[in-house]
């Protein structure tokens, strides 16, 4: 399951996201700030998703396996 | 709000495109084009995740909770971060062995269990209702939002068959059976269904950004403006943090996340359009990531437009139906009318891959197996069933939309979208533990995961569905509050006094608890039986051997006349015929009743079968036809050494074929060379033989001839007959080297001495030709290893292959030494014509000489070629250097014996 480096990089992106999206690395962005004239964590929450599914697409359509 | 035709009208127009859209998917399916073959498709027809749910529900969340919502699908997103391992390793399974439903992947990796498929079957169903109620609800609801006057109940009590929703759900299960159940097709793939579902993800993605958009930018001044104005009202602010002000409940958050993330991969219509339907496993590839594109899409406005509608409507308004209410409320009738196609497609499309997966699984997994036990059944053995499994899968669509309706009308008023969506995603979490462990773990065993399921369901029973049911007034909350009996240490949402975590939080804690818990500890009682093995083994190692061409676990005595017919019941005895053809031509077999029935036919039929039957049902049935004797685990072990050891031998008989035929063209290369060989030997021979010949007859026939001519004459018989004998002993000199039959007698050779010699048995012929030779030596050298004359042999070449080409009276010839660490080299430079590039090479090959034809010195050709065999049979290499000025420089190399390289000859003995 392991074998190739895009299954390890696959791992490594999931274990990134998990510690992403939950406490208590979550809770830094909950403060009463904005960006922008926008919200800070709601604003934090989807830039963070969408850089994981940036990096997910990088890591899949990539050439190497 | 809008009449009542309008919105029938547009709806019913809605569900006919569809109806277009998917018959052009099946028509251009059998024209052999098909329209769902691109990743993007697979897709797309993933997003049937997102339901009436996701389009209602999410902004009534939003309303109350702030980001709440988000979990949900920030589960899924991780989920595909390991689908290129999990869902792939899933479809693969899936295609080696006809797997058309979760149920039957979980019962066919524990050895073939029809108790194991008719549970998982039966948790599907109690805990999907639930869920397509919402559905259902969601669509009542989106419907009296568009047809009553604002601030009018949404629903009112009618009569059920005075009832809307109640035909809504009569017309999803005729679209249901149209597409899904219309033929049997022993793949339950369904074209025409995945174009529609892919058409509808499109239709409510961009139905609910132009009410985002509108919202955001028709209502307000952009989203700065919105938030900012969000931000002044104090119970608005505190939806834009985490916590709300009252702590983060992480445990929540984890727990939804994860609750999510194996429900996408464990919810029956998920593992139809991701597993069944899926064309080809690379598609994976890029719908891994653009899965979770379109759920952060259609995300992305979920809370603008709950904030607006809060803004907009004050606070106590119904949150749900904020989609549609926007635009009524400011009187955008046509984007009203758009977000509810967008709120009725993303309903009817996660009912209607649902209720095709449901009927599928209670077909193959409730009703087949009771029915294979009644007699009347198996006495019905010759007759054609296709028609009559179709009848079940219908009758099981319509039921189980029934079913939904009946909850709908029973409990749908309670609770919100999003609380019975809840419910149902944490009935189908239990699947996980023995899904994903049997793919990863070959431990697990039949009575583990029948133990882990029963207990995951017993508890999800208790703590989730009761609790609901009586919250939803149909029965006393009492024990909720206080524990059946008064216990308090069972009260069904703190149980053992578990009061700290939230209702679906401390559910899911327990029953997955129970579940994993038991799934191991009853696993690891007794060992795997054999059955339990090879699956184990097939499904663990899927992508190490593949079950067409892998081991196959069946012993015992079949007939094709029985094979063939039982496939024929069941499929139609045309498409049996058919594949009963198919599978002979894979086997080399010129026509079906040439077949051996054999392991491999009889698997290749419960494949078959279990596509239509599915595999517990099918194992059954094959089981009636043939003869087979049990295998107990030292077979399976057996089979598969057998297997692997036949998969070793093969792969060494390739590799042996391929040194064969390298071995064959060396050969081949080898005899032509020889041939070339011959007929440069011949033709060398022939011309100082013609010469010989005509000189001989000349004398033979002129008895006048003079003295001084015949003596002439003869000296060049003589000098012919020579260079006939010296081009013999080249040739067997030659042929004794390259064959390895050479004599070396090797000495310890002082090269000083040696170059020395040579230039001094050369001295006379230089002296005629009126060559000078220079000798460059180092002071002090090594004594080498090698054969004097053979060395001596190589000098005497190059001395008089130079002295043939250097100017008559002018020549010079340089003789230089030089050593290294690793060797010495030997040159000879002469300052004749040189050697043309392009002849460099080519006079290193026999009977090439140097010059041109016309003023070439004599020669056999063979000395340069020789030379070059004895040194490279001492190790060294001979060449022709190619950076001279003028002449043309012969170098040939000696390296020192491996173990002395570089140091002085002291060690040599």
């Amino acid at each position: 399951m392991l074998e190739s480096l895009r299954s390890q990089r696959l791992l490594a992106l999931f274990c990134a996201g998990l510690a992403l999206l939950n406490f208590p690395l979550l809770a830094l962005w909950d403060r009463d700030s904005s960006m922008l004239g926008l919200p800070l964590f709601p604003i934090a929450l989807f830039v963070l998703w969408a850089g994981l599914i940036a990096v997910l697409a990088l890591i899949l359509e990539g050439r190497e396996d | 709000m809008l009449g009542a035709p309008w919105v029938v009208g547009v709806a019913f127009a809605y569900l006919l495109l569809l109806f277009a859209v998917a018959s052009f998917g099946d028509r251009r399916a059998r024209q052999g084009r098909s329209v769902i073959g691109t990743p993007w498709i697979y897709a797309l027809s993933m997003a049937v995740y997102c339901s009436a749910w996701t389009y209602f529900g999410s902004v009534g969340r939003a309303a109350s909770g702030g980001v709440w919502f988000l979990p949900i699908y920030l589960g899924p997103m991780l989920a595909m971060i390991l689908a290129w391992m999990l869902l792939r390793k899933m479809i693969r399974i899936a295609r080696e062995h006809r797997i058309t439903s979760i149920a039957d992947f979980i019962a066919s990796r524990y050895g073939k269990s029809q108790a194991l498929a008719g549970l998982v079957t039966l948790i599907t169903v109690v805990g999907i209702v639930p869920y397509i109620a919402l559905q259902l609800k969601g669509i009542a609801v989106a419907y009296a939002l568009m047809t009553n006057a604002p601030g009018a109940p949404v629903t009112d009590a009618t009569p059920w068959w005075a009832d809307s929703t109640f035909y809504v759900a009569l017309a999803l299960a005729g679209f249901t059976i149209v597409f899904g159940a219309r033929h049997l097709d022993s793949a339950e793939r369904h074209e025409g269904m995945v174009a529609a579902i892919a058409f509808e993800s499109m239709v409510k993605l961009l139905a609910f950004l132009a009410v985002g958009a509108f919202a955001v930018w028709g209502l307000f001044d952009g989203l700065g403006d919105l938030f900012a104005r969000a931000r002044a009202v104090p119970e608005l602010a505190r939806l834009l943090t985490l916590g709300q002000g009252t702590g983060f409940a992480y445990e929540q958050w984890f727990a939804l996340t994860m609750l999510s993330g194996l429900s996408v991969l464990c919810l029956p219509r998920q593992f139809q359009v991701m597993v069944v339907e899926n064309v080809d496993e690379r598609h994976l590839k890029r719908a891994a990531w653009v899965f979770p594109l379109y759920l952060l899409l259609i995300n992305l406005f979920v809370l603008p437009i709950a904030l607006a509608g809060l803004l907009h409507f004050g606070a106590g308004a119904n949150a749900e139906g904020f989609v549609l209410t926007l635009p009524l409320a400011a009187g955008r009738e046509g984007l009203a009318l758009l977000a509810f196609v967008g709120g009725l497609s993303a309903a009817t499309g996660m009912v209607i891959v649902e209720a095709i997966a449901v009927s599928t699984m209670v077909c193959n997994d409730l009703v087949m197996p009771l029915l294979l036990r009644t007699r009347r059944f198996r006495a019905a053995a010759g007759r054609d069933h296709t028609a009559f499994l179709l009848g079940i899968r219908r009758a099981a669509i319509v039921c189980i939309l029934l079913l939904g309706y009946l909850y709908f009308r029973l409990a749908g008023e309670a609770y919100a979208l999003v609380g019975i969506g809840l419910i149902s995603f944490a009935a189908v979490a239990q699947f996980a533990p023995a899904m994903l462990g049997g793919m990863y773990w070959k431990g697990g065993t039949r009575e583990g995961a029948l133990a882990g399921l029963l207990a995951g369901f017993a508890i999800w029973i208790y703590t989730l569905m009761l609790p609901s049911i009586a919250k939803s007034g149909w029965w006393s909350t009492g024990f909720v509050e206080h524990g059946p009996f008064g216990i308090a240490l069972l009260k069904p949402e703190a149980l053992l006094g578990m009061a700290r975590l939230d209702y679906l939080t401390h559910s899911l804690f327990w029953s997955l608890l129970a579940n994993i818990g038991l799934y191991v500890a009853v696993s690891l009682w007794r060992a795997p039986s054999a059955g339990e093995t090879s699956q184990a083994l097939l499904f663990v190692d899927v992508f190490h051997r593949n079950a067409a061409a892998g081991p196959a676990f069946w012993r015992g005595r079949a007939r094709v006349a029985d094979l063939l017919p039982l496939l024929g019941r069941f499929l139609g005895t045309a498409r049996a015929e058919a594949l009963f053809d198919e599978h002979a031509r894979q086997r080399g077999v010129p026509h079906r009743d040439a077949l051996q029935p054999d392991a491999r036919l009889v698997r290749f039929v419960e494949r078959q079968l279990a596509g239509a039957i599915g595999s517990a049902s099918a194992r059954v049935m094959v089981a009636s036809v043939v003869e087979e004797e049990p295998l107990d685990l030292d077979d399976v072990m057996r089979i598969l050494d057998e297997a692997s050891q036949i998969r070793a031998y093969s792969h060494r008989l390739e590799q042996v074929t391929e040194e064969l035929k390298r071995a064959n063209e060396q050969l081949k290369s080898l005899d032509r060379l020889k041939d070339d060989f011959m007929s440069s030997v011949t033709h060398e021979l022939r011309t100082p033989l013609t010469s010989i010949r005509a000189l001989a007859e000349l004398m033979r026939d002129d008895e006048q001839m003079p003295a001084a001519q015949r003596q002439e004459f003869l000296d060049i018989v003589v000098a012919e007959t020579e260079r006939l004998s010296r081009l013999v002993n080249q040739v067997l000199d030659m042929a004794k080297i390259e064959s390895g039959h050479a004599e070396w007698h090797n000495t310890d050779v002082d090269l000083r001495k040696l170059l020395t010699q040579a230039v001094q048995t050369t001295t006379e012929m230089m002296r005629e030709r009126g060559a000078t030779v220079d000798l460059h030596m180092p002071e002090t050298l090594p004594l080498l290893r090698a054969d004097a004359d053979r060395l001596i042999q190589v000098l005497l070449n190059l001395l008089s292959n130079a002295a043939k080409f250097v100017p008559r009276g002018s020549g010079h010839i340089d003789v230089r030494l030089e050593s290294d660490s690793t060797g010495v080299t030997i040159a000879v430079q002469d300052n004749g014509p040189g050697v043309p590039a392009g002849q460099r090479e080519l006079i290193f090959e026999r009977f090439r000489q140097g010059g041109d034809a016309l003023n070439r010195p004599q020669g056999t050709g063979l000395g340069l070629p020789i030379s070059r065999q004895i040194v490279e049979h001492f190790g060294g290499s001979m060449w022709l250097r190619d950076d001279t000025a003028q002449g043309a420089c012969f170098c040939f190399s000696l390296p020192w014996p491996a173990s002395g390289a570089g140091t002085n000859s002291g060690d040599k003995t």
